[in-house]
């Protein structure tokens, strides 16, 4: 599976542009500001329906328009697959496959997959445990389909039984049975859910340590620990042991959106005792293992799309990771980068070919 | 948005009570109106008057008509043991539409959603007990739409109704999760209704 094509209407900085991209490597270098992140961004948003940077869909669209659109040309053994998508302030976003809408935005997730590795992603480690449920579950959603479902749904009644406390709290009467209904598609889902992150894990923490040790070259041992409630009790006796908290708060105390990977260097939380490069190793590494799983579930490879990391790897780690490009089989890429010099040169020492885009020198952009 | 008049004003603040209205969408309608004759929007408004003066609700059912009972509760060929339940008059004219229940429904004017500020009492649900209670009911189809909300109220209403004897059912998925009754073509629709099942079965995943 790769983009062959892609055009961007009034999306983020770009006015209009079109690109024809490589089935393997494609660069797109240009000084900061030109917009070489906002088109890896307009591809992970036909991967994902989403940005990787706004969660908010109109903050997407070109300063001063109301809506923006997207196409992309994709091919999928042999077959050519036209994904478009448009937002726009008022309306809600449309996604169509060859022309035919989707009835629901999860029937495509997982279609395109991709994988983004970029710096922000040192969020995973500094950030709330939010962020790390979102990267799991971003993860098993590409390739299961009735997680993404469980999920939903999941949230759904979550929000659900968070508002009726509230209104308890607010009329200031409780009704049990009303508060119960509720535990019944928490406990559905959620069983699923953690059974689900549980299994995916297991697959995935050995692939982690692997590239791990590849990208650092160290032996220092790493792990991702799995911290949920429910590795103790069922959701049934969670939600049953904390109803009083429940109406303290005025929200579910309790579930699988309490979840949480614990990373671990040699032991010791990596976010206090891991140097800035352990950890962006650490990060790296789960992004290479997030691929793979994907690629081995999927049986073809994501989209790989590598934001501004050779500005921000040292050398040692550039080149261990260009070391797994060549080797390895990644099927087609997406990199930015400020020095067009400096990436051909790497591409050059390991003897494949890319496609360069110089952004910002065109005048079909902005 | 300052008016030059305090009429229009008013006319664009109700009309922008509507759902999916806006102020701006409210503007352009109240600026139509003005266009048109005087007897013309005394037609027109008035209309929604006697809408909402003489249509009554079903005593029965709850579901919208012209008569005290409606036309489906007063049919003497339709089965009164047999009731249908569902969230509003859409799904009733969605399920008439297949020709294949001939019992009566009962309308429970939504479903419960605390996001909504929607509870069990803010719906017709009580009244649907009673009729259970009175022993004037023999078999229950639970047809709400199939999302979450749909499902939990389904369940809410098995847990009240479980302790009578008869029969409850749901009608059977070969609708996809999150898809509502109102969309569903007619001839699945009549199918899930044929081929219901039995409510504690319909916990099984498939
Ligand atoms: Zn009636």
């Amino acid at each position: 599976m790769f983009l062959k094509k892609i055009s961007l209407f009034n999306f983020k900085n770009y006015s209009e542009a079109q690109f024809d991209f490589s089935e393997d490597i494609n660069c797109f270098s240009g000084n900061n500001g030109v917009g070489k992140t906002n088109l890896l961004d307009a591809i992970h948003y036909l991967s994902f329906c989403k940005s990787y940077f706004n969660s908010t869909d109109y903050l997407n669209i070109r300063h001063g328009s109301d809506f923006f659109i997207l196409q992309g040309d994709f091919v999928n053994e042999s077959k050519e697959e036209t994904i478009y998508c448009s937002a726009s302030i008022n309306q809600r976003k449309i996604f169509k496959k060859n022309k035919k809408e989707y009835s629901r935005l999860s029937e495509h997730i997982g279609l395109f997959p991709s994988v983004v590795i970029s710096p922000e992603d040192t969020n995973l480690i500094h950030e709330g445990s939010r962020a790390r449920r979102k990267f799991l579950d971003s993860v098993i959603s590409q390739f299961n389909k009735t997680y993404l479902e469980n999920l939903i749904n999941y949230n759904k009644a979550l929000e659900q039984r968070d508002a009726l406390l509230k209104n308890f709290a607010e009329s200031g009467k409780f009704d049990l049975s009303s508060l119960l209904i509720w535990n019944k598609p928490l406990i559905e889902n959620g069983d699923e859910i953690y059974q689900k992150r549980k299994e995916f894990l297991k697959i995935f923490i050995p692939v982690f340590q692997k590239y791990f040790k590849i990208i650092s070259g160290g032996a220092e041992p790493v792990s991702l620990d799995y911290q949920s409630g429910l590795n103790q009790n069922s959701l049934q006796t969670l939600l049953d042991e904390t109803i009083i908290a429940d109406r303290n708060a005025q929200r579910t105390t309790s579930g699988i959106h309490k979840d949480d990977l614990i990373f671990k260097l040699g032991g010791h939380p990596l976010k206090t005792i891991g140097s800035q490069g352990q950890q962006k190793s650490f990060i790296i590494a789960m992004k290479l293992a997030q691929f793979e799983c994907i690629k081995e579930i999927k049986k073809f490879c994501p989209i790989l799309l590598l934001d501004d990391i050779f500005d921000k790897l040292d050398h040692n780690r550039i080149n261990s990771l260009m070391n797994l490009v060549s080797t390895h089989h990644f099927g087609q890429i997406f990199i930015t980068n400020t020095e067009e010099k400096k990436i051909r040169e790497i591409f050059k020492k390991i003897k494949i070919d890319l496609k360069l885009f110089k952004i910002g020198e065109n005048k079909n952009e902005t | 948005m300052e008016l030059p008049s305090k009429h229009i004003t008013e006319a664009v603040e109700q009309l922008a009570t509507l759902p999916g209205i806006g102020r701006k969408t409210a503007l352009r309608l109240a600026l139509h109106l003005l266009k048109q004759n005087k007897d013309e929007v005394e037609r027109f408004a008035g209309s929604f008057i006697n809408m909402r003066n003489k249509i009554q609700f079903c005593r029965s059912c709850h579901n919208i008509s012209d008569n005290e009972i409606c036309s489906i509760c007063n049919n003497p060929k339709r089965n009164k043991k047999f009731i249908c339940v569902v969230e509003d008059m859409r799904d009733v004219i969605a399920i008439e539409n297949t020709r294949q229940f001939f019992g009566i429904y009962h309308v429970l004017g939504g479903i419960i959603s605390p996001v909504d500020g929607i509870g069990p009492s803010d719906l017709n649900i009580d009244s649907l007990v009673e009729k259970v209670q009175k022993g004037e009911v023999n078999e229950i189809v639970l047809a709400l739409s199939t999302t979450m909300e749909g499902d939990t109220t389904n369940y809410y209403l098995f847990k009240r109704l479980k302790e009578f004897n008869i029969s409850i059912s749901t009608i059977a998925r070969g609708v996809a999760v999150g898809d509502d009754l109102e969309y569903t073509d007619e001839l699945t629709l009549g199918k899930s209704i044929l081929n219901r099942i039995p409510y504690e079965n319909s916990f099984v995943k498939s």
